[in-house]
């Protein structure tokens, strides 16, 4: 009995001994850690392997959390086994902000780096289409005014809501709720519309089908494009960067006339874009010296700007005028405020 | 009642054409299931196969003054966009390191960029016309070949597609695996032991044994949170590190080996501890001498089982952030980490064809790597099993 007990000692004082070593080294760190959005991920993490690569500095840590997820984690407090850097596909809220501050996370600086456009796309096997963002919505809501009162969608077929559209029936793979492309698929195109409509009562109203014709498609763009492969009378919903990487299969549809390519993207012409973040915590900037070199690797000509690295994996550039403010706000760690966000 | 000759072979035939009958049914399930598994692996297989090789050009690559400045200007500008950015931008390290390169001019054999790869192994691809005919040019004349992709062993993750691969991953797994079996074997196998050999039957231990047996089944997410909770929480182990992972799978495989070591243990006929007690041993060296080293290789096989479900596990690691982007490989189990079935789960989520190719690599890997342990398994029980 008394080896036992001696043995169950032993292996608590390694678990502890362990757990002990690791404490400390918590204090500063040479690996950035990076959280947040899905659709900053791809280019930032090129960014981070761009400097473990070219620099003595290790590879920065970069999870995809989500935008929501990632400022949560970020404004957790301003402690050292917290995120240095959280990625957006949107704007920080200013509720966001104010817990930022609450706890103690004051300094603050906001990047924008470019754009991204959301697709809606088909299998290249059928003609080009050019559709508005209120046909989208007729097909994809679950309750649309006809004569002026609210009913159940009855539209089957793309024709139906549109005569000069095409006789093919109503399905559309996308992204479920906890997506970022849903959300702002469901602000630039779904509100937006309905905020303008009557029959809504001027209240914007996003509610998706649930007869079938839109289908939840998962987390997964890849997914998505399989299957407007196989299945050509559908269209998807996801992120520009698979519609380019994906020339040779898809086209994307043109929306309120303009087809989803960088320039109309970049230049806010194509209606369903949104702009990408990112937030750097300052006072780790001593403690994680590789912090300043990411930054500036990230905000550099060589990334961003129209003949940057990550133009060619899907991100679209900020005009010159725009992308040379944004550059010296980082540079000179401004410190983002409330009345910035509102 | 008496029955007849002639009812009793009637009833007699009506049983055997059931018996057949369920026979086949049952064959016929494990067609179905065999179907299942034959068709997923053929699909991995015809897939995967293509990422273990990767194409490379011979190209005539420049160290000039420029190229240390500006890597691209090293090659020319027909293959400026065919040769892996990977490579290019290496350069001026490589220049600082070896200045005897400079001003020289040499061919070398470089990794190609992976839509050259992809056109290479016959897939649809972004490249334009003008370089594919560069490509194909290249390829007529020797110069473009698939070779064994030695990378997808050696390097990390990357988001250069051609340049990925999954040593950091494979690191991870192991670092993570050896904090699982540091942790949970030892706890595992004492609490068996304890359960067994010296536990009186009782309701608190019947009680015990009910919410092990749950355990084992519960959702592996539930072990994430709980993981997230002890370790990084309460105990501060570092985010994304092996020992919070390790520690957290050890947690999910604890129940797996205690119930397995339970039955090893029970599966000493009690002759053996009489035996031992009869000639003066006290109870745990009845335990040590002559019970435990009879059911190691119950134990030891409950154990593998157990590690290669740790192993192919992603659901608790999201929680404590292992599933992320994490190219360089863990050199301690204090660094950031990730592991094999994480790593397959992120390139399944990504755009490029080289992705999701080297996704179903992944997966070949990690089924072989699994297959061995579960072999090793068998190997041992049959090798070191007792019979009575």
């Amino acid at each position: 009995m008394k080896r036992f007990a001696v043995s169950t000692i032993g292996l608590a004082a390694v678990v502890a001994a362990s757990m002990g070593t690791a404490h400390a080294d918590n204090h500063t760190r040479e690996q950035i850690r990076i959280v947040g959005s899905s659709t900053v991920f791809p280019f930032a993490s090129y960014v981070a392997e761009e400097l473990g690569a070219t620099t003595d500095w290790p590879t920065p840590v970069i999870e995809s959390t989500g935008s929501g997820g990632g400022l949560k984690l970020f404004c957790e407090g301003a402690g050292m086994d917290t995120p240095d850097i959280t990625n957006a596909s949107r704007r920080m809220k200013p509720s966001e902000f104010e817990r930022c501050q609450e706890n103690g996370v004051k300094d603050i600086t906001e990047a924008m780096v470019g754009y991204d456009g959301i697709a809606f796309a088909q299998s290249n096997t059928n003609d080009s289409i050019a559709l508005t963002r209120e046909q989208i919505a007729m097909a994809l809501l679950e309750k649309v005014p006809v004569d002026g009162k609210l009913v159940e969608n009855p539209y089957m077929k793309w024709s139906d809501i549109d005569s000069s559209l095409p006789d093919r029936e109503i399905r559309v793979y996308g992204p479920p709720t906890t997506s970022g492309t849903r959300d702002a698929f469901e602000e630039l195109v779904l509100e937006a519309v309905t905020e303008d409509m009557e029959a809504y009562g001027g209240e914007a109203y996003a509610n998706l089908r649930k007869d079938g014709a839109y289908i939840d498609a998962g987390e997964n763009d890849n997914l998505i494009v399989q299957k407007l492969e196989k299945d050509t009378a559908a269209f998807g919903i996801f992120g520009y960067s698979f519609l380019e990487e994906n020339s040779g299969k898809l086209s994307g549809a043109s929306i309120d006339g303009v087809k989803p390519e960088p320039e109309a993207i970049g230049s806010g012409e194509y209606p369903v874009s949104r702009s990408l973040w990112f937030y750097t915590k300052n006072s780790h900037a001593d403690e994680v010296p590789a912090m300043a070199d990411y930054v500036k690797l990230f905000m550099s000509d060589k990334m961003i700007s129209d003949l940057g690295y990550l133009k060619g994996i899907g991100l679209i550039p900020m005009p010159e005028k725009l992308l040379k403010e944004w550059q010296s706000k980082v540079a000179e760690r401004k410190q983002l405020e409330l009345s910035d966000l509102k | 009642m008496a029955q007849s000759l002639d009812d009793i072979s009637r009833q007699l035939k009506k049983r055997h054409r059931r018996s057949a009958r369920m026979k086949w049914l049952s064959m016929a399930a494990l067609a179905a299931a065999g179907a299942f598994l034959v068709f997923f692996l053929v699909d991995m297989l015809v897939k995967g196969l293509p990422a273990f090789q990767q194409a490379y050009l011979h190209v005539e690559v420049d160290y000039s003054e420029r190229a240390s400045e500006l890597p691209l200007a090293a090659v020319k500008a027909d293959v400026r966009e065919l040769v892996s950015r990977g490579y290019l931008r290496l350069i001026p390290n490589r220049m600082q390191k070896t200045p005897d390169l400079l001003g020289t001019q040499r061919m070398e054999w470089v990794l190609a960029d992976d839509a050259v790869d992809q056109y290479l192994k016959g897939r649809k691809t972004g490249l334009k016309d003008k370089q594919i005919t560069v490509v194909d040019r290249m390829a007529e004349a020797g110069n473009a070949e698939l070779r064994f992709n030695t990378g997808f062993f050696t390097n990390g993750d990357s988001k250069l597609p051609e340049m990925a691969g999954l040593a950091s991953a494979a690191i991870g797994s192991v670092l993570v695996l050896i904090v699982t079996m540091a942790f949970a074997f030892p706890v595992g196998v004492l609490t068996a032991v304890y359960l067994e050999e010296f536990a009186s039957d009782n309701r608190f231990t019947r009680f015990l044994e009910i919410n092990i047996n749950n355990l084992a089944a519960i959702p592996s997410i539930l072990y994430g949170l709980l993981g997230l909770a002890i370790f990084i929480n309460f105990f501060g182990a570092p985010r994304s590190s092996a020992v919070a992972g390790g520690l957290t799978l050890g947690l999910m495989t604890l129940p797996i080996i205690i119930i397995t070591s339970q039955a090893a243990l029970r599966a000493v006929p009690d002759s053996i501890r009489q035996g031992a007690l009869a000639v003066g041993a006290t109870r745990w060296q009845t335990v040590r001498d002559h019970v435990l080293p009879l059911s190691m290789p119950g134990m030891l096989t409950g154990s593998i089982i157990g590690m290669a479900q740790a192993l192919g596990e992603t659901a608790p690691l999201i929680i404590i952030g292992m599933i992320a982007y994490i190219p360089d490989a863990p050199t301690g189990f204090t660094d950031a980490a990730t592991v094999l079935p994480a790593q397959i789960f992120t390139w399944a989520g990504m755009p490029e064809s080289a992705y999701v190719e080297r996704t179903a690599a992944g997966i070949l890997v990690l089924l072989s790597v699994l297959i061995s342990l579960n072999t090793l398994a068998v190997f041992l029980r049959k090798k070191f099993e007792h019979r009575w």
